[in-house]
């Protein structure tokens, strides 16, 4: 059973390149999470092409979302991922597994190579993330409606320690149907949360239908607001629009964050299309992914 | 079965809020979290005197051992405690993925479990809760047995590098164990050194069989009653050596029969030591309309009861 270690070398250039973002211009952040953004797709596509499992569809349409919370955003260091006053990042969309090992190894949490035993017997890599093998995880999910209440735990943590820092937790659309997600809303805003801040990865598709047809979501910026909440919806593909979004909160309630996003967005074949959830690959269709996302 | 001097008796909900302010004015670490338990799990002493580390999500159990986890992780030392029935079964899946899974350092505090809401009925009930969380891995569970034990596991509970799973019992029980007696974390206390016949009792089910112990001495059957308080993991090496030096073994425990106690040491007898046995427990049945005191008459997990079983397999 293996459990994985931080790639220092990696790490050491993922901090460099953070640390010169803060001296630079917008446009040369959102340059920058573009190649991270690139750099995790690619990965991502070869390696459910290997396993021959995944979720492609939802991978694809949270890879801003990180790309953007780990290039700029969060306060991390793969060098010490379990420092205590680190920002918190819960995947809570745990299908979602193979965006998070293609961010997190890119950032230098453990070797980019270790991506190649993803789904292998025995690998730290499992289906869903493990939080006790893999550094970065937080919390082990899978199961939907578990990682919101965690965040909340871990926000009232930060406060009754007096710390300022931040907790994220990034939620399928489709998720929101699990009533524990409602129970957690009513938590942080009774609570005043205001170091949480909730994504919702608004892709309209779960697994088997349009989140719509399924159980209705809509009007879901006003459930938000009226479970108290500091809404902002944006497009989750707008690497300057995320980065606004997730500035602190500017009142003392929590934010949600309702990324428009599109499922498997990036390879044209892919977007928005209800049997890409999980359906794995060709390798022809790898290599044709790969140019889409280079180009 | 009458009993010849009047024992005081303890409602263990008293002793584990006490501990728990004593180690919260040590720590600042120690939260308490509740589903409005605050009566039931005992808990307004606690919310009196640390207002802020009294952590109410309301009615809403997924959320409240989420939220325990989240807490974990943040590096306080969260008691998440709730009536058994709801923890336990309406968070089973939390339980498993946000806590043992997780590795999340939680005390799960199961309160008034078994049949101590007797006539509010099965919906109340946990007997089921040592059969689920049994099934899940890498989780201790503690069914201390009288105040001085649930103290005790309260304590190793907080200190202890993983989560727990807690059975704070509201059924008043008498005191099987001096204040001062050594409570080891996964080792059975044998409380009377006899040679016939076994009995592996936990919780309610203790202070029965010590009577039982009595009531045979009588009639020349001498029993060993020993005291499993951590059902999980299970002193092996007592239940071995018992199974080896007295004729048969007979497990009582306050819930189902399916896979709590009972199931664990038939599972470690049947593989290791086949032994003659009785399971003591409610055998998948719901249970009547009555008071906790009738329940456990009527379903045998009284000392008669265990006497019965004990003659039984003394007479193989």
């Amino acid at each position: 059973m293996s459990t994985l270690t931080v790639d220092s070398a990696s790490a050491d250039a993922f901090l460099a390149s953070r640390r010169g973002l803060g001296e630079t211009s917008r446009d040369r952040i959102v340059t920058a999470l573009r190649d991270l953004a690139r750099a995790v797709r690619s990965s991502d596509v070869q390696m459910i092409n290997r396993a021959q499992l995944g979720h492609i569809g939802g991978d694809f349409s949270v890879a801003d979302i990180l790309a953007t919370l780990y290039g700029a955003v969060l306060n991390i260091d793969p060098h010490h991922p379990t420092d205590p006053e680190r920002d918190r990042f819960i995947l809570s969309k745990g299908h979602s597994a193979g965006a998070l090992y293609s961010t997190l190894a890119h950032c230098g949490f453990f070797p980019l190579d270790e991506l190649e035993t993803f789904a292998q017997p025995l690998s730290a890599l499992n289906g869903h993330p493990n939080r006790v093998k893999v550094p970065g995880v937080e919390t082990n999910t899978g199961p939907l409606g578990h990682g919101f209440p965690v965040a909340v735990g871990h926000a009232l943590a930060a406060k009754l320690q007096g710390s300022a820092r931040r907790t994220f937790v990034v939620m399928g659309d489709g998720e929101l149907q699990e009533g524990s997600n409602w129970e957690a809303a009513m938590t942080a805003s009774h609570y005043h949360l205001s170091s949480l801040t909730a994504v919702v990865d608004r892709n309209r598709l779960q697994q088997g239908a349009r989140t719509e047809d399924t159980k209705q979501l809509e009007p879901l910026s006003d459930k938000w607001t009226s479970f108290g909440f500091e809404v902002r919806e944006i497009d989750g593909h707008d690497y300057d629009q995320l980065l606004t979004a997730f500035e602190p909160s500017t009142t003392a309630r929590p934010v949600v964050v309702i990324a428009n996003t599109v499922k498997g967005k990036g390879v044209s074949f892919i977007e928005d299309r209800v049997e890409w959830h999980h359906k794995v690959p060709t390798t022809e269709q790898v290599e044709a992914a790969l140019e889409e996302l280079n180009r | 079965m009458t009993a010849a001097v009047q024992v005081p008796t303890f409602d263990c909900r008293k002793a584990f809020a006490e501990e728990l302010i004593a180690l919260a004015r040590e720590d600042d670490r120690i939260v308490a979290v509740c589903n409005d338990s605050v009566g039931s799990s005992n808990l307004t002493g606690f919310r009196d005197e640390f207002p802020d580390r009294l952590i109410n999500v309301g009615i809403a159990e997924q959320d409240l051992v989420g939220v325990g986890a989240g807490l974990a992780n943040g590096g306080m030392i969260p008691f998440v405690s709730a009536a058994a029935p709801f923890l336990t079964g309406r968070a089973l899946e939390q339980i498993k993925a946000d806590i043992a899974y997780s590795r999340a350092k939680v005390v799960l505090c199961g309160q008034s479990p078994g049949m101590a809401y007797g006539e509010l009925g099965p919906t109340h009930h946990s007997i089921e809760d040592l059969s689920w969380i049994r099934a899940v891995a890498d989780l201790p569970i503690v069914v201390p047995a009288d105040p001085a034990q649930t103290r005790a596991a309260v304590r190793w509970a907080a200190y202890h590098s993983g989560p727990s799973y807690l059975r704070i019992g509201r059924f008043p029980v008498p005191a099987v164990h001096a204040d001062d007696t050594v409570f080891e974390p996964g080792r059975i206390n044998q409380l009377t050194d006899g040679v016939d016949i076994t009995v592996v009792a936990t919780g309610t089910m203790v202070s029965r069989a010590l009577e039982a112990a009595e009531t045979l001495r009588a009639e020349g059957i001498s029993l060993r009653v020993l005291n499993v308080s951590f059902i999980e993991p299970l002193d092996t090496e007592a239940i071995l050596r018992a199974a080896e030096e007295t004729a048969g073994v007979i497990t009582a425990e306050e819930a189902t029969s399916t896979g709590g106690l009972g199931a664990a040491v038939a599972s470690l007898l049947s593989q290791h030591r086949p032994t003659p046995m009785r399971i003591l427990g409610i055998d998948r049945q719901f249970a009547p309309t009555g008071s906790t005191e009738f329940l456990l008459d009527y379903f045998g997990l009284n000392a008669a009861g265990i006497a019965s079983a004990a003659r039984e397999l003394s007479a193989r």
